[in-house]
């Protein structure tokens, strides 16, 4: 396992690069929002990436509460951890994005809202694990994980009716996607998804080697109390 | 004992508690006058515009009350560890949550009955659409408060500053449940459209979480 790990950062480093230049460089220039549309390559990598890691994030809970399993507990904390990560990078590009081609940052359309709930709903999360100070923050943290994912599709469909009632200021939207930026999407996608697969993994090993030396620091005043 | 006398005794405890100190209604009562008072300074109620914001202050201001009877429901079972008491024995978890839930039902609703004549009277309120589909919504609606919040109460119990540790909790998750109140409100007081979608939806995030909350509150109760 362990000899995996320069492997992955090797090629993860290899893959951005060649994202990088494909999406600044081959990809070709979109005929209305001009190079601007660039950051496209790193706002919906990001947010699949995310989106993804939430899922994994909800999978790593309900393995844990019924296995009660450390390592599906730390899988479940890392993976909540990028996935705000890779969020906010969606948030922020988003309106840096949307100034220029819609001529504001922001518009409470179904996706954007959407994603800044998901954001709130892990950032949530992440409070509660940090707060905590029972032995069992992983049971509880795993509760509230399942809970906020039972909350985005009925997140999903009030914002949906809610929009629909208002309509939202963007124009465009439909329309297909040329071909060779399908392409350069997708490797960006390729190159995120192995960032994030080097984070959590970095993350858990690091979460790892602390529950062991909390563990032994803790043993170790045992013993010298009982001395 | 059965599920239904559990949950009636701990309502019965509860209640009576309640009925001698009056902390937790009391404290409740005029928390919410004050965000009413400060909201009717905030907004100008006289404003025909304030037609169409009402709904959302009246439940924003309700769901800030609510966090004040909440923050009590667990905290008042640890001060003579009552809470040990009840996971050592053979009772089950779920009459305990659902008997909570209900002491929360019943003191929102107490808040809602009092404080809806005043944002009658301050905001000159009158119901457009179908009036009477303002009950069931607001029935729905605090019942989606309170469940989750009686839950998400006795997660925080374990945290360092639990107290703000439960709007932390609650307010992300309560988002659709507070967009389906308010809409429907505000849908009810206008006229202009029918409240009916966010009734179903209320209904729908209260039935997912009301099993949500009761498949899970063992685990929750247990976690010390």
């Amino acid at each position: 396992m362990k000899q995996g790990f320069p492997i992955l950062a090797i090629v993860t480093a290899l893959l951005l690069s060649f994202a990088l230049y494909q999406a600044l460089i081959v990809a070709p220039t979109e005929f209305t929002m001009g190079d601007v549309q660039r950051i496209f390559y790193y706002h919906v990598p990001s947010a699949w990436t995310a989106f993804l890691l939430f899922l994994i994030n909800f999978v790593a809970s309900v393995v844990y509460l019924i296995r009660r399993d450390p390592k599906a507990d730390i899988l479940a904390l890392v993976s909540a951890e990028v996935g705000v990560v890779f969020c906010t990078v969606v948030l922020i590009t988003g309106p840096i994005w949307a100034r220029p081609v819609w001529g504001i940052w922001w518009t409470w359309d179904l996706r954007l809202t959407l994603t800044l709930v998901l954001w709130l709903i892990y950032v949530s999360y992440l409070m509660l694990r940090r707060f905590s100070t029972s032995s069992q923050t992983p049971k509880l943290a795993a509760v509230v994980a399942i809970l906020g994912a039972l909350d985005v599709p009925l997140v999903y469909f009030s914002i949906w009716f809610f929009r629909t009632q208002h309509p939202s200021p963007v124009i465009g939207g439909g329309g297909s996607l040329d071909p060779r930026m399908a392409h350069v999407l997708l490797i960006n996608w390729a190159a995120f998804s192995c960032l994030a697969w080097l984070l959590c993994w970095t993350r858990y090993r690091l979460e790892v080697v602390t529950r062991e030396v909390e563990e032994s620091r803790s043993l170790e005043s045992l013993l010298e109390g009982s001395r | 004992m059965t599920f239904l006398a559990i949950t009636r005794a701990t309502l019965a405890k509860d209640i009576r508690l309640e009925w001698r100190s009056k902390d937790a209604i009391n404290a409740m009562l005029f928390f919410a006058l004050l965000v009413v008072v400060i909201f009717s300074f905030s907004f100008d109620p006289t404003a025909e515009e304030s037609r169409q914001i009402a709904g959302g202050l009246i439940w924003v201001a309700f769901l800030f009350a609510a966090i004040v009877a909440l923050n009590q429901t667990w905290a008042r079972e640890i001060r003579n560890q009552v809470l040990d008491a009840y996971r050592v024995s053979p009772a089950p978890a779920n009459p305990l949550f659902l008997a909570k839930a209900l002491v929360n039902f019943i003191f929102v609703s107490v808040l809602e009955v009092v404080m809806t004549p005043l944002f009658i009277a301050f905001y000159k309120l009158r119901a457009v659409g179908p009036g009477w589909e303002l009950i069931p919504i607001t029935i729905l609606g605090t019942w989606a408060l309170v469940v989750n919040g009686t839950f998400f109460a006795a997660i925080s119990l374990r945290t360092r500053s639990r107290e703000i540790m439960l709007p932390l909790l609650l307010f992300p998750l309560s988002i659709p449940a507070l967009l389906g109140m308010v809409n429907a409100t505000t849908a009810v007081l206008t006229g202009e459209t029918s409240a009916r979608f966010w009734i179903a939806l209320l209904l729908a995030y209260d039935v997912v979480f009301t099993v949500a909350c009761l498949l899970l509150f063992e685990t929750v109760l247990e976690a010390e």
